[in-house]
Order: structure tokens, then C-alpha cells, then sequence
């Protein structure tokens, strides 16, 4: 067996009092494509980042082709030749392709970059990944698959022996991974290993040559991929054991649906902006959950918000029971209609303020008098909420920034209950918390259809929409195509939905 | 994931946050006792008084600019709407002194909004915005006034810079107030809640739906109204209106006060008490610089010094 | 993030990024456009306008602007901001006219070596540090300012130059032109090709357009913003000096409030405040369009100075305001306004991370 190129012996990571990293050994072999996978907070990132400089792991050794070695700054791990692509785009989408192909290692002349070789020899390397764009075009003008494409194209051309790609499929259509995978193929028959990271098993399956799963911090297995049916992959990922995940499914929503009534509370018609969302039509009635599957840039967030008043919309309207809703968020939110955005670190939480600031801030309006707060109905809320849903925090006074991804969840859940919602949207609402946390929000889900709220579940996770679901409309760039409905809504409906040309009748 | 204990790094984070949460406190402490220790009469009851009626306009400016970079903006044109303030009032005296007031403070008012406007509707950074109204503010005020100082002579309207009320200089006591509201407005408030969370985090705040542009513009208005206030004070005690020299630089001492109070540039805290201290500390540098016979210019480098040490030491805690 | 994923490059162009880039280009082609027609105006309704003599002396008084306006590009186009300048470039001139008592050399060595140090200061601040360059600078324009004071007897004293060789700095002409047009114009060229074609302007521009991307890529994102702000206050300095030169003497009173004629002159020019684009050339036409203006207002006469200061403000308000309509922007996301334009610093160790 040859030496491990690129390995991490015993390596622990802490933040702020959270065990990101708990004494993870990672071998990387040369010539390998290596497949990471877990939940999100699962530990791949943090592994990454320690594999690339980013951060230097509290404990264990790091060693590159044997030897030990130390990255205190990503640019180390560059030089030492570990590439790394990301989710987003790191690039700098103001400058040209060429440039930013070449950005810090421009082709010289007397000094002086020489501009002509530089466009020249980046519209070459383009190409011959299939590429074909006016490499003196901003970047940031190109479509976000082909940017990571150019992304790709530079971390190769470093000599790299190691590529570490992080989510690299999660923003292209599906003729661009095929062009990506064309590019893995070649990497790997030039002997160079590649760390694969990503939740679609279909891609693993198809490409990778070993496996390593981390759940919660710690590696879990790691081993030949082909050894490991995927019912196992996913139960090791899940911490379920497989009967349990055959007999229930991985989530925790009620095997039967939710008895909804008969009118819509909410009916969104006609949404359009192009090009992001293309004449969607989505009502929902109380107590129902509606699913919005689709991939990932088919519109689902853009719907949400537009729901809510904030993505600019050229045309279509929002009737709540009945009446048209002001496109504007504060319209909504007085109205009864609150969502649950997904980057709950960028558009939720505000990190300084207290969780019980945090949890007030949507129904200031209700708990006040003449504009002043009321202390008293604001500890009550609080209180209320935070043992409703069983929010673990030192105290209602402690920065939310300090809280666990599940908590900081349910302080936002909190937020928008204490507005007495008729509907709720939530975009990826167990996305990046602990497998406890999100079994006790989905349970919640389920509790608020119950009571009567119409509710608007999107998620990556499959088993979650489709389990929690009574109704999915399906999108595919920006336009519904389907919508499945009682029996009929199970993930491989779903699937053949969004893969399918044609719309078919949910039976 | 499991819990660990406490690592070293935490000491040094608390460290930081006692430095700026309560570096502003101790450090007056400190220039009072040296004060006390080395320069005759400090602790007379004139030479108080002088401390404390020299702070206050500061102070107030201070205020207002507290709430706006609690925003996460600025505003740099306080001095300005100052000499505004200088320029209008001795052209409205002859109305009676609560109306020249009302001049002022509506002039204010109005600068503010202008401000806020351009933040929070057009989308022009804070400091581009309120930098333009700084340099043309001033100017605008010299034409106004025809660019010449005039004496003011109106009895009741002097009288706010120089008479007592219940013992107290007038100023200081307006001062105090404004200090009480202000707090009060942050900290029990809708609208200082609001603002507190636009500054923390401006898209979550936005999602939450609160009135982001509404607040804003209040924010700025409130700042431009309360540099009226210091203005009219100024004024007041100069016994002149002279908008060449009123609120110099007052921009700058207003936000070291702010700075050095503890509230952090990044947004999403304001700390009013922190805020009165820091402009009550940088007055008694500037005192105990003059009575130590050191130049202006020393002053000023000393001013620079401070406000560099401010934000350094609130480094930390602004980033996320 | 869920993101578009187009089935067409043209109609996938990220409008938000052209819109800025189309905006940039197009306030410096409209600034090109007001230059000339504001020249064409002037030049045939007022007679003195176009006398070789009004257009030298236009030339000359722009170059001063000029070579201060050249430092702030580079700083705007990181994303920062340099408010100290006005009062470095007093002080400059202080400094030359006080070290022209030693000769030529010291006149230009003294002004050079203090203000290039305030400028390190302020990168030193910046860069490593973190510190928020609006406050950075401000604190080193009060700073430059009481040493200013300090050295000038608070302001009573000014010096006046006798070297005969420096003053030829400020009053000798080449092909007609001062001096110190010559000296801008090279300065310009230099300034336009290490913008353009060498690894630190890349890296400027990188810094300025996506920082976090920078510092990913390993590019010296700290050593970057060190430099510009050094420079920044060397071209300050130098540019104090040269107008001592041309002023015979050092004077205690100028550069308020120049930071913002010089930040108006880099912004009419095309580049983003917001950092990641612009070009020297915009910046040189943004400085002539204010010198030929201020020219203009000079020349009808009757208007004071306080009224210039008006329509200063108005003028970069009316520009920024433009410039944010045109690339048609939201305000900006989680970046502090207080900061300037600073973008988020780098990631490193920082709270709980989701993957």
C-alpha cells in the first residue's frame, strides 16, 4: 500500500466550546478518489479547512507525503500543492476569467504581465476542459456553473497533487457535471488524488473509490465505497440503525398526513422574475404542509421569499385568505405569514443580541405599548417559547451567537411563533443542526399543522420533505412542473419529477 | 457534540470585553485622581462646573451619534448642522427666542433626514453621505450667515448658556436629560430595538420585517436634531453666532466619545452611559493638557492617540 | 444559497456585477464628456477662458490634486478609504519648506520620509490591525494636523523657502507646462502601468473586489493594503512639497478639507467606492473636471469660497448618488458602513461552523 499523500493523525478541532474535530485520523492515498461524506456538522468542512491551512487542528499531527507538516496559512497548503474548489465561487468575479485563472501567477514580460499569453494560455486551458468563453470577460458576468469551472480550472493549473473539492455539483445543471467529471477522470488518470466532498450518492457511487463518513465530530468508517451498500452509508451518516430507517424512514413526522381544511389560506399566483421564477402558482390550506422539491437553483428559496415580500417580483400576486398581501416584509409579517430563511447565520440570528432580544424582535410590535416594551410580556413570550421548545442557553440574556446551530434554529423558530403566524414557510429548516435538534422541529412541524397553520417545508433532505409533506410541488428552473399529492408523494416520485421533461398528473 | 471546558483564549476575550465595557470608567477614575493629585482647584466647585458645561455639548452630539453607529453607520456632518445652528439663530432673535430655537432644531432636523435618506433610500454609504454634507453644511451656513460672526443679545436666549436651574448650568442639565431619553429610546423602545438589530445584522432585521428605512432616517434625524440642540447651546454660551468655528471637528470628538464609550463600529450595541464617559474623559484630557500648558497641538495628537487605543482595544468584540 | 443555474450564458450574466462594471465605465466616459463640455462651454462664453495662459495655470493647479488624487485610487480601489490626506499634505509642504533651510535634498527627503511614515501608520493600522480605515485615517488627519501645529509655533510660523533649486520644482516650466504637470503626468504613467500590468495592481484590485477570495488564494492581501496606504501618504507629502515649491513657502492653512475633493475626484472618475474597479486615467480626468470647474467659478467671479465648498458637497453627492443608481446596488450586505468600504476580514478561527 502506498503512503498516504496527504493525512491527519489524531486530529481534534475546537470553537468557542463545541468539538468540531474529536480525534479524526483521515488518510488520503495518492491517486485516489475519496469520497467524504456526513450530515451538515457532520465535521467535513472543519476537516477540510484543517487539510488546507485554514485552521490549525488544536491536537495531532498533519503530515504530507509522510512527512509533518504545519499550514499556518492556506497559501502554505497551495505551495505544497493541495488545491481546493469550494460551494461558492472564491474567486473575484470584478476581474477578468483569464485574471482571476491567473490571479498572483500572471505570464511575465520584462517584469510586466504580459496580458496577451495570459488570455492566451487561460482561453487554452479553458478549452480543453470544453469550455468556451471570452476569457476577458468579468467573471462575474458568466453563470455560476462556469465560474466554478474556471474555479476548477485554476486550482488545477497550480501542479496541484492533491484537488479537494467541497460540494462542486451543488451549482451546476447537469451537462456541467458531466464536463466536471470528465475533468475528475483526467486529474485521476494523471495520478493526482482527489477528496471528494458531497451528499449526492449517485455522483459518489459513480466516481469514488473509497470512503470515509464523519458524523458528529468523529470519523465513523472509512473504507472501500463499493463495500458499503447505501442504506449503510446513510444509516452511519444518520446514526439510525438500518431497521429503523426501513421501518420509519430517518425522520420523526407522524406517519399519517395532517387533516387540512378545505380553502386556501394562502394562495401565491403567478410569480414571476425572471429569470429566477417563471409564473409559479403555489396555495396552501390550514393544517397542511406543502413541500417544494426541486434542485438546487429551481426557485424554491426565490418562491419563499417572494411569498413573504422580499425578492422583487414583475408580476404576480399573494392572496391571504382571500386578500391580496403588500409585497413588502413587514406587510407579511403583520398579516400572519412569517418564513424561516436559510442562512440562518446571514439573514436570521443577529449574533450580538441576547435569544431573548432575538426571539421578541418580529412581535415588538405586540408586546409594546406606545412604542415602549413591555418588560413583562416579553419575559413571558420568552419563557413560553424557550421551554416550549426546549431552547438549551445559560440564560435568555446569553448572546445567541453562542448557541448551538440547533438552538440558534429554534430561537428563530421562536421568533416567528411569538408573531401568532398563519402560515410559516421554512427554507431548510434542519439544515446544519444535530440529529436531537432536528428530530424536535420536525416533531414541531408536524404540532403546528395540527394547530392549524399552513406550513411551507423546503429541503434538501428527501426523506424529510417527502415524510413531511401532504402535498409537493415540484420546481425545475423557476417554473413548477409537478405536484404530487396523498400516496403519491414518495422520493422517487419526486425524483423522476424533477428529472422528467414532462408533467404528470399526481395521482 | 460535546461541550469542552474553557481554553485559555476565553481569558483573553473576557479581558478585551472588561476593556471595553468598562475601560471608559476606569480610565476617568484614573485622570480624575491625577488630576486631584497634580492640579490646583480641581476639585472646586468652578472648576467642575466648567468641566462638566465644556463636556456637555459634546456629549450631546455624542448621543445622537451613539444610536447612528449603533446602526453600523456614521455621521460625519454634525459639526455642520452645529454651524447651522450658529448661523440661523441670530437671524430669527428677533422673533423671540423660542422661535430662533425652533429654526435651529427644525434645520437640524431636517439635515438629519437628508442624511438618513440618502443611507437608508438611495444607498449611499453613511460616511460618503454625511462627509458631503459636511463640507457643503459649513458653507451653506457661512452664506447664510453673509460669513460673518454676530453677537447675540437676547436675554432669555443667553441665558440657556449661562444661567442655572436648580443649581445646575443649563446645558449640563439638558444634557442629562437628553442622556435619560436617549437611553431610554435604546434601551425600552420599538424603535431603539429596531435599530439596535439593523445595526447587528441589517439583512436578518430586514426578513424580520421591520421598517429598516424608516428607522434609519429617525436614526440620522435624531442625530441632526441633537447637533441643532449642541449647536443652540454653543451658540448660547459663545454669545455669538459664528458658523465658522462652531463644531469644528466636532465630529471627531463626538465619535471618540462614542468609541471609547464601548459601542462598537461594527453595529448591533450602544452604550449611552459609556458614551457620557467618554465624552466626560475626553474633556478632562483636554483639560488637564491645557492646565498643564501643552498646546493645542498636543492636544489634538493626544486625541488621535486616544481614539486609535479606543478602537483597538474594541477589536475583538467588532469582529463576527 | 439556491442559485440560478442557467441553460444560457448570455441571459445567466450575474447583472449585478455588469451593472457596476457598466456603471464604472460609464461615469468615467460621462465624466470625459462633462470635461468636454463644460471646456467647449467655457472656452466660447468666456473670453479668458481659453487663453494659453488660463489653460497652463488650470494645468498646474490640477496637478497638485492630482498626484494626492493618484494615492486615493489605489486605496478606493481596496476598498478602503484615506481621510488623513488633507492634512499629510499640509504638512508635507511644512515639512519641505522647513527643510529647505538644508538644501534640496532634505526639502524633498523630510516631507517624504514624515508623511510615507503616517501613511505606513495607517497601513500598519489597517492591514494588521484590522482597524477600520475611516477611523484609522481619521485619527492620522488629526494627528498630521497637530504636528502640524507642533512644528509651526500652532500655526503662527510659516517658513519660506530660499533653495533656489526646489523652487524650481514649483515655478520651473518644460515645453510650456510647470513642472509639476511633468512630474504628475509621469507619475500618472507609472502609477496606470503598475495598476495594470504588475501582480500588486492585480492583487489591489483583488483585494478590493473580494477579499476573503484574496486571502484564499494566498495573495498578500495585508502587504497590499500596507503598501497603498504608504503610498498614499507619500504622493500626499510629495504633493505638499511640490506646492510649497510653487508657493514659496510653507503654509499652515491648506489641504482642509482636500481629502474629499481628492476622494470626489476618484469617484467622478469611474471608480468604485465600494473598491475592485476604476482606473488612474478616470481619476486624472475626475481631478481636471474640478480644477476646470473651480476655474469657471473663478472666472464669473462673485462667488466666494464658502459658496464653492457648497457646490463641492453638491457635486459629490450628485456623483456618488449617480454612481448608485446606475449600478442600480442594494445597500450592502454585513459590511460595517462605519468602515468604509472595508469588506469582512478573511476567515480564520472563528465560532462553530456549520459543516
Amino acid at each position: 500500500m502506498d503512503q498516504p499523500v496527504l493525512e491527519l493523525v489524531d486530529g481534534t478541532k475546537d470553537f468557542l466550546g463545541t468539538r468540531a474535530l474529536d480525534h479524526v485520523s483521515f488518510a488520503l492515498r495518492p491517486g485516489e478518489i475519496h469520497a467524504l461524506v456526513g450530515e451538515n456538522g457532520a465535521g467535513k468542512s472543519t476537516l477540510i479547512k484543517v487539510l488546507t491551512g485554514v485552521y490549525r487542528p488544536d491536537s495531532g499531527e498533519l503530515r504530507h507525503r509522510g512527512r509533518p507538516v504545519s499550514f499556518s496559512r492556506p497559501v502554505q497548503a497551495q505551495q505544497a500543492g493541495i488545491s481546493t474548489i469550494y460551494q461558492e465561487v472564491n474567486l473575484v468575479p470584478l476581474r477578468s476569467v483569464a485574471g482571476n485563472v491567473f490571479l498572483g501567477r500572471e505570464p511575465r514580460r520584462l517584469g510586466l504581465i504580459d496580458w496577451r499569453r495570459t488570455n492566451e494560455l487561460a482561453g487554452e486551458l479553458l478549452a480543453g476542459y470544453g469550455i468556451d468563453v471570452d476569457v476577458r470577460r468579468p467573471l462575474g458576468t458568466l453563470g455560476v456553473g462556469t465560474q466554478q469551472m474556471v474555479a476548477l480550472a485554476r486550482a488545477v493549473s497550480t501542479d496541484a497533487g492533491v484537488v479537494i473539492m467541497d460540494e462542486p455539483t451543488s451549482s451546476l445543471e447537469p451537462r456541467e457535471v458531466e464536463t466536471l467529471f470528465a475533468v475528475v477522470e483526467r486529474l485521476h488518470s494523471r495520478g493526482i488524488a482527489i477528496l471528494y466532498v458531497s451528499h449526492r450518492m449517485d455522483e459518489l457511487y459513480r466516481i469514488c473509490d473509497r470512503v470515509t463518513v464523519l458524523r458528529d465530530g468523529k470519523l465513523v468508517h472509512t473504507g472501500a465505497l463499493a463495500e458499503v451498500p447505501r442504506i449503510e452509508l446513510v444509516s452511519m451518516m444518520l446514526g439510525r440503525s438500518i431497521g429503523e430507517i426501513e421501518r420509519h424512514g430517518a425522520t420523526t413526522f407522524s406517519d399519517e398526513g395532517h387533516v387540512a381544511g378545505a380553502e386556501p389560506l394562502l394562495r401565491a399566483e403567478g410569480l414571476t422574475s425572471t429569470p429566477k421564477l417563471s409564473d409559479v402558482s403555489v396555495s396552501i390550506r390550514p393544517g397542511e404542509v406543502v413541500g417544494l422539491a426541486g434542485l438546487l437553483g429551481s426557485g424554491r428559496s426565490e418562491t419563499a421569499r417572494a411569498i413573504v415580500g422580499a425578492f422583487p417580483l414583475q408580476s404576480g400576486t399573494v392572496y391571504l385568505a382571500g386578500k391580496p398581501l403588500r409585497p413588502t416584509v413587514g406587510a407579511a409579517v403583520r398579516s400572519g405569514v412569517a418564513m424561516l430563511a436559510e442562512d440562518r447565520k446571514a439573514d436570521g440570528i443577529i449574533g450580538n443580541l441576547s435569544v431573548r432580544e432575538n426571539i421578541v424582535l418580529a412581535a415588538l410590535p405586540r408586546l409594546s405599548r406606545f412604542g415602549v416594551v413591555s418588560r413583562a410580556r416579553q419575559d413571558r413570550i420568552v419563557e413560553t417559547f424557550m421551554t416550549r421548545l426546549r431552547i438549551k442557553a445559560s440564560s435568555p440574556d446569553q448572546p445567541v451567537a453562542e448557541l448551538s446551530g440547533g438552538n440558534q434554529q429554534k430561537v428563530l423558530l421562536a421568533r416567528w411563533l411569538a408573531t401568532e403566524p398563519q402560515v410559516l414557510l421554512l427554507d431548510e429548516p434542519t439544515r446544519g443542526i444535530d440529529v436531537g435538534a432536528k428530530a424536535e422541529v420536525q416533531a414541531l412541524i408536524d404540532e403546528l399543522a395540527a394547530d392549524g397553520l399552513g406550513v411551507l417545508l423546503i429541503s434538501s433532505d428527501m426523506e424529510e420533505l417527502v415524510d413531511g409533506s401532504d402535498r409537493v410541488v415540484v420546481l425545475r428552473d423557476g417554473a413548477v412542473v409537478d405536484e404530487l399529492s396523498g400516496d403519491a408523494v414518495s422520493a422517487d416520485n419526486v425524483l423522476a419529477a424533477i428529472a422528467a421533461p414532462t408533467t404528470g398528473a399526481g395521482t | 457534540m460535546t461541550v469542552t471546558e474553557a481554553t485559555p483564549r476565553i481569558g483573553r476575550a473576557q479581558l478585551t470585553r472588561w476593556l471595553q465595557d468598562y475601560g471608559v470608567y476606569a480610565a476617568v477614575i484614573v485622570i480624575v485622581l491625577v488630576n486631584i493629585a497634580f492640579t490646583a482647584n480641581f476639585l472646586s466647585i468652578g472648576n467642575l462646573r466648567t468641566q462638566l458645561v465644556q463636556a456637555a455639548p459634546v456629549a450631546i452630539v455624542a448621543l445622537g451619534m451613539a444610536m447612528v453607529i449603533g446602526t453600523e453607520g456614521v455621521d460625519l456632518s454634525v459639526g455642520s448642522v452645529m454651524a447651522l445652528s450658529a448661523a440661523l439663530i441670530p437671524l430669527y432673535l428677533g422673533y423671540g427666542a423660542l422661535p430662533a430655537i425652533i429654526v435651529a432644531l427644525l434645520a437640524g432636523l431636517l439635515a438629519g433626514t437628508f442624511s438618513g435618506f440618502l443611507v437608508a433610500r438611495v444607498g449611499i454609504q453613511p460616511i460618503v453621505a454625511t462627509l458631503a454634507l459636511l463640507v457643503g453644511g459649513r458653507g451653506l451656513a457661512l452664506v447664510i450667515a453673509g460669513g460673518q460672526l454676530r453677537d447675540v443679545r437676547d436675554r432669555s436666549f443667553l441665558a440657556l448658556g449661562s444661567a442655572d436651574l436648580f443649581g445646575i448650568p443649563i446645558s449640563v442639565l439638558v444634557a442629562a436629560v437628553l442622556a435619560v431619553i436617549v437611553g431610554l429610546v435604546v434601551s425600552r423602545t420599538t424603535f431603539g430595538r429596531r435599530l439596535v438589530a439593523i445595526g447587528g445584522n441589517r439583512p436578518a432585521a430586514q426578513l424580520a420585517g421591520l421598517p429598516v428605512t424608516k428607522v434609519l432616517i429617525g436614526v440620522y434625524a435624531i442625530s441632526g436634531l441633537l447637533a441643532a440642540v449642541a449647536g443652540v447651546l454653543y451658540t448660547s454660551r459663545l454669545g455669538a453666532g459664528d458658523p465658522a468655528n462652531a463644531g469644528l471637528l466636532m465630529e471627531l470628538s463626538a465619535i471618540t466619545a462614542v468609541v471609547v464609550g464601548g459601542t462598537p463600529l461594527s453595529g448591533g450595541r450602544v452604550r449611552i452611559l459609556g458614551t457620557l464617559a467618554g465624552a466626560l474623559l475626553m474633556q478632562l484630557v483636554a483639560a488637564t493638557l491645557i492646565k498643564n500648558n501643552l498646546p493645542n497641538s498636543t492636544a489634538q495628537m493626544v486625541q488621535a492617540a486616544i481614539i486609535v487605543a479606543a478602537v483597538w482595544a474594541a477589536r475583538e468584540r467588532g469582529r463576527r | 444559497m439556491t442559485t440560478t443555474i442557467p441553460t444560457q450564458e448570455a441571459a445567466a450574466a450575474e447583472p449585478q456585477v455588469r451593472r457596476q462594471l457598466v456603471g464604472s465605465v460609464v461615469q468615467r466616459q460621462g465624466a470625459v464628456v462633462v470635461l468636454v463640455l463644460a471646456v467647449a462651454a467655457a472656452w466660447f462664453t468666456l473670453p479668458r477662458f481659453g487663453s494659453a495662459d488660463n489653460l497652463r495655470d488650470i494645468a498646474l493647479q490640477s496637478s497638485f490634486l492630482a498626484v494626492i488624487a493618484l494615492g486615493m485610487t489605489f486605496v478606493i480601489i481596496t476598498g478602503g478609504i484615506d481621510l488623513s490626506v488633507g492634512s499629510v499634505y499640509a504638512l508635507g509642504g511644512v515639512l519641505a519648506a522647513y527643510g529647505s533651510q538644508y538644501g534640496f535634498v532634505a526639502a524633498l527627503l523630510l516631507p517624504l520620509a514624515v508623511c510615507g511614515l503616517i501613511g505606513l501608520i495607517n497601513g500598519v493600522l489597517v492591514a494588521r490591525a484590522g482597524l477600520a480605515p475611516f477611523i484609522v485615517t481619521l485619527a492620522t488627519l488629526l494627528f498630521a494636523r497637530g504636528l502640524l501645529l507642533a512644528l509651526t509655533s500652532e500655526g503662527s510660523t510659516t517658513y519660506t523657502i530660499s533653495d533656489e533649486a526646489f523652487l524650481a520644482l514649483g515655478s520651473g516650466t518644460f515645453l510650456g507646462l510647470g513642472l509639476p504637470v511633468w512630474i504628475a503626468v509621469v507619475l500618472f504613467g507609472i502609477g496606470g502601468l503598475v495598476l495594470r500590468s504588475t501582480r500588486f495592481g492585480q492583487t489591489v484590485f483583488a483585494v478590493g473586489g473580494a477579499e476573503s477570495s484574496a486571502t484564499l488564494m494566498g495573495l498578500p492581501v495585508a502587504r497590499t493594503k500596507l503598501l497603498v496606504y504608504t503610498a498614499s501618504g507619500l504622493l500626499a507629502g510629495f504633493a505638499g512639497a511640490l506646492t510649497a515649491a510653487y508657493l514659496q513657502s510653507g503654509v499652515t492653512v491648506i489641504g482642509v478639507g482636500t481629502e474629499l475633493d481628492a476622494i470626489a475626484a476618484v469617484v467622478i472618475g469611474g471608480t468604485l467606492l465600494t473598491g475592485g474597479a476604476g482606473t488612474v486615467l478616470g481619476t486624472a480626468v475626475g481631478v481636471v473636471l474640478r480644477s476646470v470647474i473651480g476655474n469657471v467659478i473663478n472666472q464669473i467671479g462673485g462667488l466666494d469660497s464658502n459658496i464653492q465648498s457648497v457646490i463641492s458637497g453638491a457635486f459629490l453627492l450628485l456623483v456618488v448618488v449617480a454612481q448608485q443608481l446606475l449600478s442600480g446596488r442594494r445597500p450592502r450586505r454585513r459590511r460595517s458602513a462605519a468602515q468604509g468600504s472595508t469588506q469582512a476580514p478573511a476567515p480564520t478561527a472563528g465560532p462553530a461552523p456549520d459543516g
